[in-house]
């Protein structure tokens, strides 16, 4: 019988909520590392009982951790996050040119094709490889080299790389985005990479139309088709058809267009979601209300997703890496908020139910479709 | 024998109970104590001591001996009563909320 494992990361630990294909009984397992931040856990297309982890805190730094069970057990793997050669300088928030310097790991992003090869993503803002399974990590520095780093300035979580898209039809094609920098594309397996903003318009830099400096907030695609793209960025919601070369705005009917998360239907490739959140100073949903925007046309024709979401007196978060989707026959979207909340919608969005309620504030929900 | 008490997070990470005994040869500080300990238990590399610079963490603090050492240098022999294993040599999570 197939299933759902659901990778939940807290401010507080991780926790794993497992069920069948129909998504209501669920078991709920953690706190895994409890009392630690739990930046994303993601677990490999190619062996979906390997977990990758990315345990961070304040006092102790950046922690990596494996499962090669599914979750059961964990033990902890490689933690040496060096910048080739002279990290240099970036732009600081008043300004002032400032050191490279690691602080954690963000996003990881197990390859579609090999177990043992995951990209991490880092702030300060860098992309790493490990080709052992997590024991050593290896910086694509082509990244920091050739695409403008003195125009990319920390957003306000800080500089850091969160999104990595990767291709299993072509593995010389990747993505990545960082905040506040923006998109960026190699077309040589993480070699050589340059800005794809075109298009983006953002109004806290300079230049609103710079090449980079913009704050993206995340990306998401179909893998049925790898060159469109959907971006929510810190204002706007973008399409690009071009794998990047342009950018359109699709914002249409949404009430803010501000917001973190955004994903894509695993059987419709033109029907999208994003959770709009009232505006850069107020990280919380509009009036109260907790709504999925779904967009069935690529975008500009947004729904709001009500059922089963509080309507009155809820003021919460959904941050980047806090929706998934699975790819069960009905697609199910799941979501994190920063009040504790792991919403399913089992029905593509059209009723939710939570699975749990009062974890700690959600930072990353990562969906496996188990055979 | 040096005995090391580690924070609640640590202990778990290294999956160890209680203190941690190590031998460490002679002279005994803090940096020949934490190489020891980071040599036993790879997993605390970087969580006690920055990679790069190889100092301190800024909310990891070193006590002994009801003394705060945590300013002091790394390469400064440590009071004989933990040399001996009569008192532990303490690393602590400073208290920063959370």
């Amino acid at each position: 019988m197939s299933g759902v494992r659901v990778l939940v990361g807290t401010r507080k630990g991780a926790f794993i909520l497992t069920s069948d294909e129909k998504r209501i009984d669920w078991q709920v397992e953690g706190p895994h590392f409890p009392g630690w931040e739990m930046y994303h856990l993601k677990g490999s297309p190619a062996d979906p009982q390997r977990i990758y982890a990315s345990q961070s805190s304040g006092w102790f730094g950046q922690v990596m951790q494996r499962s090669d069970d599914g979750g059961a057990s964990w033990q902890p793997i490689g933690n040496d996050f060096a910048y080739v050669g002279d990290p240099g300088t970036h732009q600081w928030y008043d300004g002032t040119l400032r050191p490279w310097e690691f602080t954690r790991i963000w996003h990881l992003e197990p390859s579609p094709t090999d177990a043992d090869t995951v990209y991490a993503g880092a702030q300060d803002a860098a992309l790493f490889r490990s080709t052992d399974a997590g024991v050593t990590w290896h910086e694509l520095a082509g990244l920091r080299a050739g695409a403008l780093p003195a125009g990319w300035q920390p957003g306000a979580g800080g500089l850091c790389l969160h999104t990595i898209m990767l291709d299993a039809k072509d593995p010389q094609r990747m993505f990545v985005a960082i905040s506040a920098a923006g998109t960026f594309r190699s077309d040589d397996a993480g070699q050589t990479w340059r800005p794809k903003n075109a298009g983006l318009l953002s109004d806290g830099i300079p230049n609103p139309d710079a090449e980079v400096g913009h704050c993206v907030h995340h990306i998401a695609r179909h893998p049925s088709r790898p060159d469109v793209l959907f971006m929510q960025k810190h204002w706007d919601v973008m399409r690009s058809d071009d794998a990047g070369e342009s950018w359109q705005e699709i914002s249409g009917n949404l009430p803010t267009d501000f917001g973190f998360a955004i994903d894509v239907h695993a059987h419709e490739p033109e029907t999208l979601y994003v959770v709009p959140i009232t505006s850069d100073s107020h990280h919380f949903v509009m009036d109260g209300r907790l709504r999925v925007y779904r967009s069935r046309t690529g975008g500009n024709d947004w729904q709001a997703l009500t059922e089963g979401l509080p309507q009155e007196n809820c003021y919460v978060n959904v941050l980047r890496d806090a929706m998934s989707v699975d790819t069960l026959d009905s697609c199910g979207i799941y979501f994190g908020t920063s009040g504790g909340q792991v919403y399913c919608s089992a029905d593509s969005g059209d009723s939710w139910t939570p699975i749990v309620r009062d974890l700690p504030p959600v930072l990353s929900v990562e969906v496996q479709t188990l055979p | 024998m040096i005995r090391v008490v580690l924070p609640a997070h640590l202990r778990a990470l290294a999956h160890v109970d209680g203190d941690v005994v190590l031998e460490v040869p002679q002279p005994v500080t803090q940096a020949t104590v934490l190489d020891a300990l980071e040599d036993r238990y790879p997993m605390l590399g970087g969580t006690i001591r920055d990679r790069d610079t190889g100092r301190r963490r800024a909310f990891v603090r070193f006590f002994a001996c009801e003394q705060d050492l945590s300013h002091d240098s790394p390469d400064e022999p440590l009071p004989p009563a933990v040399v001996s294993g009569a008192e532990p040599y303490l690393i602590v999570g400073a208290m920063a909320g959370g």
